[in-house]
Formats: C-alpha cells, structure tokens, sequence
C-alpha cells in the first residue's frame, strides 16, 4: 500500500514537474510592462470602483464576484 | 439600513493581485530574467535525479519568484447620487501604506448621508434621513510569491450594525502568468428599527475562487466565484406587501444561498508607434441564489490616453434579472413568504458613464505621483412588474452617480 502511495506521488509530482519545465512563460516577464500600465488594470482607481460597486449592490438583487465592495443599505 | 457585503475581491485581490501580478513586471525584469536560467538549470536537474526532488525544486522555483505588494496611495473622494427620489452624498478615503517590502497596511472610510423617500417609503412610510458610516483596516503580507491579506470592516447606522473579518490568498505561478486566489469572510449583522426595541441577527459566510491568467503581453483575463450564505433576518422591518391592495408586513424565507461567477478581459491596443494607446475590456457575471433570482451583467469600456496629462474612460452596464420566487406587486392569497421590495422584482437597468482623470506634472518631494479625477453615471432602471400605486403604471426611475476624487502616489 505505502509502495503504490509513493508511487503516485512520485508520478505526480513528476508530472507537475515536467509542467514547471513546460511553462517557460509565453509572455516573458520584461514583455509585461504593457500589463503594468494603468489602463490595462482592471481596478486602477479601488476606491471608485468599490463606491460605483455598493451604488448597484444597494439596488440589484445580484452580488459577488465582482470588483469592488458590496453591500446592501436601506436608501430606499 | 446597510447590508455589509465583503468585496468579492477585496483590496488585496483589487489592488493586491491584478495590479500586483502586471507591475511585478517593473520591480522584478532583472529577476525575472535570471530566473529564465534558473529554470532551465532546474529542469535539467529534475531528469537527471528521482522524482522525490520534483517538490524539492518545485518550491525552490516557487520561492525565488518575487511579487510586489500595491502601491503606497492615498484617495480622498466626494461621491454624490440623486435618483429616485433619494439623495445620496458623503466623503470616502483610502490610505494603504507599506512596510519593509513585506507587508502593506490600508485603512478605508466612507460615510453616506441619506435623504429623501425612494418609491417603497412614499407609498409606505414617510421620508427620513440617515447616515451610515463605514471604516475598514487590512493588512497583504507578502511571503515569495504568495500575498495573504486580512481584513475587518464595520458599518453603522442607527438601526443596522454590521461588520465582517475576511481573509484572502493569492498565489502566482507559472512566472507570473497566473494567479490564484482564495477568500473566506465571516459577518454578522445587527437588525434594529428605530424607536423600537426589534432587534434581529443575520449570520453570513462567503467563499471566493479566482483566477487570473495573463496571455499575450496586451491581453489577460480575470475568473471570478462567489458563494454567500446567509441566515437569519433578511426582510426589512419598515418595507411591507401589498395582500390585494393592502399593506401587510413582508415575510422572507431564514435562509439564502446565492452564487455568482464572473469573467473579465482586457486588451491593450497599440498605437501607430508601438506605444499602448488605448484598452478596452469587456466583463460578464451571472448570478443565481435560492430564492429563484437570476440575473446576468455586462459590462464593456474603453479606456485612453490623451495628449498630455489626461486620461479618459467610456463605459457601458447592463443588468437584468428576474423576480424572487415569492415576490409579487399585489398577492392575491395570503402566502408563507411575501415580499413587495422592488429589488426582488423583475427588473433591467442600462448605465452609460465616464471618467475623466488629470495627472499633475508637479508634487512635493513625497509625492510620486497624483491625480485629479471626476466621472458621471447615468442609470436607468426600468420594472417590469413593480407598480407606482400613486399612478398604477410600470415604475422606472433615472439616476445620476458623481465622483470627484484625487489620488496620490507616494
């Protein structure tokens, strides 16, 4: 039993490995200045982005997932 | 009365991880390009000796990758809304600070002050008015390329307290390419109504799943899941039902399981000279819960530079969903579980804004970097079987949304 467990880990980890090997990154990290840039973020201003979030969190039924902070007041 | 939420992506996965993962690449290039070699060497090794060293290198791999914790920024914002029959206004602030490369702290405030009647009071009550006041800490500890943040926000109100603990990690792999993050937040709320001794609990978890995933150098993608569970209290004590055109208390079901999985995606778009110009991003989410809501969202923008110092940003929002399983504008039979709140009913809305933003050319010696900011929403929301009782027609309201906020880099 201790025989096939390690076995399986040994795949596995073999696997995960050769994975790591694989995954020489497509984008290479000095091509990712472009991703840095403000416009390419998808909360470049956090604070805004949570306010506009709890204005239609407060009026829609539908929450989570999503980018700001939520909540719910009684401003009706 | 406020229902605290945790953020689906709390800071630490808004600033913490999106923006973290894609200016690492500033901090790190030299880094990162020596582990390029790094790579290989450990590639190599690993077939040369016996599977027991793959974790070994594994981790090693993981441990000299580096990410960045967010800036050190400050936000001060006035935020002004007017739709409905409601006004809403008040100040909102965020600070996040640094320390020692390894942890960053931030502390939020944000007040509303509330006046006017929305449809349900006029029909249902008298006007009012109301503050609430939130304020929240945190703190991103950063380990290798693992980022853990903590977190405690309260509300207040006068006849509703909240307040939620939540945790999150981030974890980057594959050279940066793609981030996972997990999220748990525990709440709890506090249910009163004024001038009476009503006192009621809600109990409520929420559970996140992320991904992030970066696939050209001008296109990456955001996967979001969220489950929130909620027991306890969950109508409110003022709104009531209409039972063939009278008024009785609501009655909503003790429990509510809801889920809501989001896609985003960005692309970078280049100039005639090679420079990035310009972006556009696109967002779906769909929701559903116990309660037989279903709602979809989208969400599209268009974000570019100008001349100079400015900066300026279109966007469009579309939302629909479908009414509660025990929602109706006038029940003709009394039922078990009865609800007249418009945001259970059936119901779309179309939103169409924009954000203007100017970057200083002068600071103080502290100062990196600072903005000016200000952006405008205009929200139409349209009910299908929400009645006016005033006038018996259909009820659909337009609301505008202001922000006028300066940000500081430091």
């Amino acid at each position: 039993m201790k025989r096939h467990v390690l076995k399986i880990a040994g795949i596995l980890a073999l696997a995960v490995h050769f994975a790591g090997c694989a995954t020489e990154p497509w984008v290479k990290p000095y091509e990712r200045e472009l991703l840095a840039d403000p416009i390419m973020s998808f909360s470049r201003d956090p604070l805004s982005d949570m306010y506009l979030q709890h204005v239609y969190d407060v009026r829609e039924a539908a929450r989570g997932a999503g980018i700001g902070q939520g909540g719910g007041c009684g401003c009706n | 009365m406020k229902r605290l939420v945790a953020p689906a992506s709390a800071k630490a996965v808004d600033v913490g991880v999106i923006r973290w993962v894609v200016s690492r690449a500033y901090v790190t290039r030299r880094l990162s390009m020596r582990l390029g070699r790094d790579n290989v060497a450990a590639c190599n090794t690993g077939v040369r000796h016996a599977w027991w060293t793959a974790p070994a290198l594994l981790l090693v791999m993981s441990m000299v990758q580096g990410a960045v914790l967010p800036e050190d920024r400050a936000d001060a914002m006035y935020h002004y809304y007017d739709g409905g029959g409601t006004k809403v206004d008040g100040p909102a602030l965020l600070v996040r600070k640094g320390f020692a490369d390894t942890a960053s702290m931030y502390a939020s405030y944000y007040a509303d002050s509330i006046s006017g009647a929305s449809i349900d009071v006029m029909t249902t009550a008298s006007p009012y008015k109301e503050t609430r006041q939130e304020r929240g800490v945190g703190v991103d500890y950063l380990r290798h390329n693992t980022t853990m943040n903590l977190s405690y926000t309260t509300s207040e109100e006068r006849d509703y307290l909240a307040s939620m603990l939540g945790v999150n990690v981030a974890h980057e792999m594959f050279e940066g390419l793609t981030t996972v993050t997990l999220g748990y937040t525990t709440g709890k709320d506090e249910v009163g109504k004024t001038d009476t001794d009503f006192k009621e609990d809600i109990d409520r978890y929420q559970y996140r799943l992320g991904l992030s995933q970066v696939f050209t150098r001008t296109f990456h993608m955001n996967f979001e899941y969220e489950g929130i569970l909620e027991s306890g209290y969950l109508n409110s004590p003022y709104r009531a039902a209409r039972l063939q055109g009278l008024l009785v208390p609501e009655r909503y079901p003790g429990t509510r399981d809801s889920y809501a999985f989001a896609m985003r995606a960005m692309k970078g778009l280049m100039t005639s000279d090679d420079r990035l110009g310009s972006s556009v991003q696109f967002g779906y989410r769909y929701f559903w819960d116990t309660w037989d809501i279903r709602a979809s969202t989208i969400e599209t923008g268009y974000q570019r530079y100008f001349s100079g110092h400015w900066l300026g940003e279109i966007h469009y929002r579309y939302y629909n969903q479908t009414a509660a399983s025990f929602y109706s504008d006038n029940f003709l039979t009394q039922m078990n579980y009865m609800a007249r709140d418009k945001e259970l009913s059936t119901f779309k809305s179309h939103s169409v804004g924009g954000k203007l933003t100017y970057t200083f050319q002068n600071h103080p010696a502290f100062v990196n970097k600072s903005t000016l900011n200000v952006a405008y929403d205009h929200v139409r929301f349209e009910y299908d079987d929400f009645t006016d009782t005033r006038t018996q027609a259909l009820y659909a309201f337009n609301a505008n949304v202001v922000q006028l906020f300066l940000s500081v880099w430091f």
